[in-house]
């Protein structure tokens, strides 16, 4: 079959049953069939025996057809978006720690915390530490912000997506 | 009514209307065994290795449309099973596989025979379940029941733990299942009925392409209908053989890489692919690139992860083969279907053309038996009307070429995954199902000897299977290969040391007979299945030079076959 070769982000959204071993599910599949995770978070939802899973994934259009199918089919799924078909709203949280061992340093940081709209959410003798939340590339800016402050830890939760609008992924 | 674990999985599989299961005991399932020994209604066959339960559940599954059902142990119990589930879950088959686990509070301590059952199983299943409390365990029977038999079949796997089996709760028999996160679609949309019909009315040169699907949902006199009605040229896969009738004079034959030229041809030549139940899988297009390039396509398929897969899809039709094609035959005949008929014409001459190079015409040799030829002699003994089984390599090829299947569930093999040493055991689960059918287990002296200790359950339960070993001393397929692709070097393809098939067949308490010339090959076909209540092992000493054609090569075009 003749591909459509361009390869794009997407952000697909899962509504599956709490059940052990649906996280598996998803990412053995993933695996055995050669797609790239670029990053899956999940947890409960207000429904607790429902899990919302967020996908992120690159690749052809015939590939991400593949993929929903191929996620569709699995039983625990019930529901699935792809976020990136519409308006959407995607948001990641960082945390990062960083060295602040001179008041220079500290309010270098400070200064950066407040451009960024983050919150310094702990505080040593020697070190800050950062919340931040927004899209990927907001994070990416404010992690290489930091050029003189030596970074000793980041973590990153990885993306949540919503769509715009009242529409919404609900059984 | 209170019952144990183990009481409530029998009652339940005698309430589900299970009649075999076929299992192996062990320590984890040592409850269950008790339980199966104080009740007549689900009959249990003891197997010789958990890989033939598993294959002889398929057998059966296949044969009759009903789910097979299989129980093993824990750990190798489990591990043994994979290779079977593996088989039906390529096939789409419908089966429920329950394994033992160790007791709960040992799950995850590397206990003795404890493997992760759910987890070896998962890329080889369409669901799995693990039972934690025995409060579930009659509903997740169900659901099993429910997930292998509906939508695109497949096994499930139940995995129940000892201390489960043990345990007491109320048990009811569930009669309805309903489950929010699976509802597999029937029935088509009407839309993409309407496209699809206008489609077929428009093609001068069409094609209907039928796989297992049409086999697995029942439709075979619906697919016949089909092709009568649009008159097009039909050709089966091999998991679709009998879904159309060999001698219908619309079959082409099977396509694909030991398909006929004619079929291949014709679906090269094309310009409309009606496919149905069928998933365009490597060895059925050879190079893709090259796959009917002139052809639109139909695709029927309860799957949707199967359509748009390998190849481009004009018109996409997700439903089950036989409620799709019902819909396309009201549509043909309600909405005005009109065929340029005096192109069609020109097709079927062209097709008729394409038949007449004959390409499975082969070279007969003196007293030299051809393997082409005991397959033929095996049809004209049993009139076409037996189930045969197969192993996997030239054997099985042969027999898809030569055999002729007339009748849908008759041609029973391990078409997706390619298991060796499937064929003994299904045709187990297959006389199981049909006692008083002849059932034939074509095989080769390859495959034959990787479940050969299932002739001790063939004693056991009087399966009087009749076993066609056409023996050439060769892992034939991959001596053929090398032959063509590795220049002769046979690396490891010969078979040294083979027993005495003959002696091997009554040292298990069976008939043995060995065939070594053309001229006897009839009479000894007919002495075996003369032998109504004996299982008779036939090992028929065929050509070791004789090759599958015609041959599409790796990475070829359909059309570019090598022919004899």
């Amino acid at each position: 079959m003749k591909t459509e070769l361009k390869e794009r982000r997407h952000i697909i959204s899962i509504l599956m049953e709490n059940e052990a071993g649906a996280l598996s599910r998803i990412a053995g599949l993933f695996s055995a069939r050669g797609y790239n995770i670029e990053s899956l978070t999940v947890a409960p939802t207000e429904d607790l025996t429902l899990s919302r899973m967020t996908v992120v994934t690159r690749g052809s259009a015939e590939i991400i057809e593949q993929i929903t199918k191929q996620l569709n089919k699995l039983v625990d799924v019930i529901k699935l978006v792809d976020l990136t078909e519409g308006p959407h709203i995607e948001r990641e949280m960082l945390m990062i720690k960083v060295k602040t061992s001179s008041n220079d340093s500290r309010e270098e940081v400070t200064r950066l915390v407040d451009i960024f709209r983050g919150r310094i959410i702990d505080v040593t003798s020697t070190s800050y530490t950062i919340e931040l939340t927004g899209a990927g590339d907001k994070l990416d800016a404010f992690i290489s912000a930091f050029e003189k402050t030596p970074i000793l830890e980041t973590v990153r939760s990885g993306v949540s997506g919503i769509s715009r609008g009242a529409k919404n992924l609900h059984i | 009514m209170k019952l144990k674990g183990a009481e409530i999985l029998t009652h339940f599989l005698a309430d589900e209307g299970v009649e075999f299961l076929f299992g192996y005991p062990g320590g984890a399932v040592l409850h269950i065994y008790d339980a199966i020994d104080q009740q007549d209604r689900v009959k249990h066959i003891l197997v010789r290795h958990e890989q033939a339960a598993t294959h002889a559940a398929d057998g059966y599954a296949r044969s009759t449309g009903k789910p097979g059902v299989v129980l093993v142990t824990s750990g190798p119990g489990a591990t043994n099973a994979v290779t079977g589930i593996a088989t039906a879950y390529m096939d789409s088959i419908p089966m429920v596989v329950i394994t033992g686990q160790v007791p709960t509070h040992l799950i995850g301590n590397d206990a003795f025979q404890e493997v992760d059952s759910v987890g070896i199983t998962r890329p080889v299943v369409k669901h799995n379940f693990l039972v934690k409390d025995v409060k579930d365990l009659a509903l997740t029977l169900k659901k099993a029941f429910y997930v292998a038999t509906t939508g695109r079949p497949g096994p499930v796997v139940v995995d129940i733990p000892k201390d489960v089996t043990a345990n007491v709760a109320d048990y009811v028999y569930p009669e309805k299942i309903e489950m929010r996160s699976y509802n597999p679609v029937v029935k088509a949309h009407s839309g993409q009925i309407k496209k699809a019909v206008k489609l077929m009315a428009a093609s001068t040169r069409p094609i209907i392409y039928a796989g297992g699907g049409v086999i697995l949902d029942n439709s075979s006199k619906e697919l016949i209908k089909l092709a009568h009605k649009v008159n097009a040229p039909v050709t089966n896969t091999s998991m679709g053989l009998g879904g159309f009738p060999a001698s219908d004079k619309q079959n082409v034959g099977m396509l694909g890489m030991h398909g006929t030229y004619e079929a291949n041809m014709t679906i090269s030549n094309c310009d409309l692919i009606i496919a149905i139940g069928a998933r365009f899988d490597d060895r059925v297009t050879g190079n893709i690139e090259k796959f009917a390039p002139k052809a639109k396509i139909i695709h029927v398929d309860i799957d949707p992860s199967s359509i748009a897969k390998n190849v481009k899809v004009d018109v996409p039709i997700v439903g089950s083969v036989g409620s799709v094609i019902k819909a396309l035959l009201k549509e043909i005949k309600e909405g005005g279907f009109k065929q340029d008929k005096a192109a069609l014409k020109e097709w079927w001459k062209q097709v008729d053309e394409w038949r007449e190079k004959e390409c499975l015409k082969y070279k007969t040799n003196g007293d030299i038996i051809k393997p082409q030829y005991a397959l033929e002699v095996l049809h004209k003994i049993t009139k076409g009307d037996a189930y045969v089984t197969s192993d996997v390599g030239q054997h099985q090829m042969w027999a898809a070429q030569y055999y002729g299947f007339e009748k849908p569930r008759r041609w029973i093999n391990s078409g997706g995954l390619g298991t060796m040493g499937f064929g003994l055991p299904a045709a187990m689960g297959v006389q199981l199902a049909y006692p008083k059918a002849q059932v034939a287990c074509v095989t080769g002296e390859g495959s034959i000897q990787m479940n050969i200790q299932e002739l001790s359950t063939c004693l056991q339960y009087n399966l009087p299977i009749k076993i066609i070993c056409l023996n050439n001393g060769y892992l034939g397929m991959v001596r053929q290969w090398q032959e063509f692709f590795y220049e002769e070097r046979y690396s490891s393809s010969y078979m040294e040391s083979l027993p005495d098939f003959v002696k091997l067949a009554e040292a298990y308490g069976h008939v043995g007979m060995q065939v070594t010339k053309a001229g006897d090959v009839e009479g000894a076909l007919k002495e075996a299945f003369s032998l109504k209540d004996r299982l008779v092992f036939v090992d028929i000493l065929t050509d070791p030079k004789e090759n599958v054609y015609p041959m599409v090569p790796n990475n070829a075009g359909l059309d570019e076959m090598i022919l004899v």
